[in-house]
């Protein structure tokens, strides 16, 4: 492991922040910090940069505890949320500013910072000030400025948060790609869950202060561990009474189910229907097209489902009764998350 | 059509009116007063003037206004940048209590100020025997004199600089310090450009408080002539002893000096603006 927190506590007050929290990154590895606002993701990478005090528990990069290694010698760079781009310096200069600091000779600052900003696309805004630029460009000097001082971990906070989603999707390639050329070990913050699942090599998950899984995208995504996990991917829709949908067995302490778009088959009354017996009657509450896909909002058994029907099927029209059936779903048993196959349809399978 | 004609038509008299008004009330209550400084100084023709701006006295008293205020300027500059680095750049306890203890000089009276100097240096107090076996005067000599300028203006920059630097938080100084620059360096680097204008101006504000301080330095001085008595108190002296050409040719000094005071804070208000 490249970096290791080991049982990390951290109170603002009385506020728990990061609650024993635990986990490993191998050398070269992009990561996903994901969870809803106020998790503790910032609080997480401040805490491995040095510029938060945990109160207990160990950092470990490269197999020193910095616990007591001040911010400035931990040769990380970091990428703050807004950027923090040094308004009074160009961008010549703020990329720069890391390698004057460790009094590099004028030649190699030179080019060492015309390599950066050839590589960040930014060749002839040397001179611009940070107020001269746009939300991108800021966001790629910020990446060089970060990368300049040749750091041995990249920290990223909502590196695409302040930017236009056409933009965003852009830099996520970009940046993925960039991330992978340098092979520098990096961990980005993002509350984005496509963000995370196209970017990440592995994703580890927030929530309350706690880490609720780690993984590649495709397990996090397949099989989540938690309730919390199992619910905050895609658009997920809770079934308080799971068991009026059938057939699904009911395990010990089983309390309600997750059931994500991809679970759910709807067919016209007049369409064949291979579990006819195992579907229930729900009306269709709205209809909207989602591009490569018909989005429907179903009301079944007093739950809201939300599924996808191919452009090449039949049209469903808005109060239409239909048939709807669920292959699988996640139950919570307590914190626990489990995957439950509908007993009739157990060799039915379903595409991601 | 006639309704918005004649609303628009209102709209022009306000306007007119208040700027006259203003106007009207800017000339009588603070130009009036300046030109007849400059008239009276004048009356008895330039020679008089001069040999008023001449005297001895008058000399002594420019040159220790300019030392008091000198000594506060350079002293608050430090303690502002101090006060104001520390209120907005980090967080301990007791920090308001800190920005309120800052603008006591604001609130109190300058005469109750100068006499909190004399009670507190003087003949009376406990810390008097050890200022005298340190042969060190404070009340009634010009030490006095510096301290009660610095006590009266020492807000004036930390002020300027406060909301400028909370304005712009910590990120950019913790991005720098991330990558191991000095203190000094973050400063001079990071910190001190946002805050230049701001600073200048709370300068500047500073200077013209200390130039023209009278209530805290009259209590304290003494009134010694050549020795003890800034330009503001030689005024009065003048004054009460109903020599008014001197004493307006000597507050055309003070005049002048405010004037280009005010010239120089246009100047850097407009860079300050510009920068944004
Ligand atoms: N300096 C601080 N003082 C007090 N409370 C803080 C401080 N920093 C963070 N917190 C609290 O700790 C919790 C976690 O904050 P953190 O910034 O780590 O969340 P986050 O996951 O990064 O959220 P976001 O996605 O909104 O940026 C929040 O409830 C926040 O209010
Ligand atoms: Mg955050």
């Amino acid at each position: 492991m490249y970096v290791e927190l080991k049982n990390i506590n951290k109170s603002f007050g009385d506020h728990k922040a990061s609650d024993d929290v635990s986990f490993g990154i191998e050398k070269g590895k992009l990561i996903g910090l994901l969870g809803p606002s106020g998790s503790g993701k910032t609080t997480i990478l401040r805490m491995i940069a040095g510029l938060e005090q945990q109160d207990s528990g160990d950092i470990i990069i490269d197999g020193k505890v910095v616990n007591n290694i001040p911010a400035a010698k931990r040769e990380i760079g970091f990428v703050f949320q807004n950027y923090a781009l040094f308004r009074y310096m160009t961008v010549f200069e703020n990329i720069a500013f890391g390698l004057k600091v460790q009094k590099k000779d004028k030649q190699f600052i030179r080019e060492r910072v015309g390599e950066l900003i050839e590589l960040i696309g930014l060749s002839g805004l040397e001179k611009r000030y940070p107020s001269q630029l746009s939300g991108g460009q800021r966001q790629r000097v910020a990446f060089a400025r970060a990368l300049a001082p040749n750091p041995q971990l990249l920290l990223l906070d909502e590196p695409f948060a302040a930017i236009d989603a056409k933009v965003r999707q852009e830099l996520r390639s970009w940046l993925k790609d960039m991330i992978e050329k340098l092979g520098v070990t990096s961990i980005f913050v993002t509350h984005d869950q496509d963000e995370a699942i196209e970017v990440a090599d592995e994703i580890i998950i927030t929530n309350n202060g706690r880490i609720e899984q780690v993984g590649t995208p495709l397990e996090v995504y397949q099989n989540p561990q938690t309730a919390f996990t199992a619910g905050f991917f895609g658009q997920t829709a809770v079934l308080e009474n799971y068991t009026d949908f059938h057939t699904f067995e009911k395990p010990n302490g089983a309390e309600k189910a997750f059931v994500r778009p991809e679970f759910i088959s709807v067919t016209k009354k007049n369409e064949p229907q291979k579990f006819k017996s195992s579907a229930v009657e729900g009306t269709v509450e709205r209809v909207a097209f989602r591009g490569n896909n018909m989005e429907l909002s179903i009301r079944a058994n007093g739950a809201l489902l939300t599924a996808k029907r191919g452009l090449d099927a039949a049209e469903i029209h808005v109060g239409e009764k239909v048939d709807v059936f669920i292959y699988r779903l996640f139950v919570t048993v307590g914190e626990k998350a489990v995957l439950l196959e509908n007993q009739s349809a157990r060799e039915g399978s379903v595409f991601i | 059509m006639d309704k918005t004609q004649d609303q628009s038509k209102n709209a022009k008299i306000v306007k007119w009116l208040l700027i006259s008004i203003s106007t009207l009330f800017i000339a009588v209550m603070l130009l009036l007063p300046l030109v007849t400084v400059i008239i009276e100084a004048f009356r008895q023709g330039f020679e008089v003037y001069l040999k008023a701006i001449a005297d001895e006295y008058t000399v002594k008293a420019t040159l220790l206004t300019l030392e008091a205020t000198l000594f506060a300027v350079v002293i608050n500059t430090v303690f502002g940048l101090f006060a104001a680095w520390t209120v907005t750049k980090f967080k301990f306890h007791g920090k308001k209590l800190l920005t309120t203890l800052i603008d006591i000089p604001v609130t109190v009276s300058p005469i109750i100020a100068g006499l909190i100097f004399v009670l507190t240096f003087g003949r009376q107090s406990f810390i008097y025997p050890l200022l005298e076996k340190a042969d060190v005067k404070i009340v009634f000599a010009v030490p006095g004199i510096v301290l009660a300028t610095i006590f009266v203006t020492f807000p004036f920059i930390s002020r300027e600089l406060i909301p400028v630097l909370e304005a712009q938080g910590t990120d950019e100084e913790e991005a720098a310090a991330l990558m191991g620059a000095s203190l000094p360096r973050i400063f001079t680097k990071v910190t001190f450009p946002h805050i230049k204008w701001a600073f200048l101006y709370g300068v500047v504000l500073c200077t013209a408080r200390a130039m023209g301080e009278f209530g805290a330095v009259s209590v304290l001085s003494g009134h010694i002539r050549g020795k003890t008595n800034t330009l503001p108190l030689h005024v009065e002296i003048l004054f009460n002893e109903f020599k008014y050409v001197p004493a307006f040719a000597v507050s055309s000094i003070l005049v002048i000096l405010a004037v280009i005071v005010l010239i120089i804070r246009s100047v850097v208000e407009y860079h300050g603006k510009k920068d944004g």
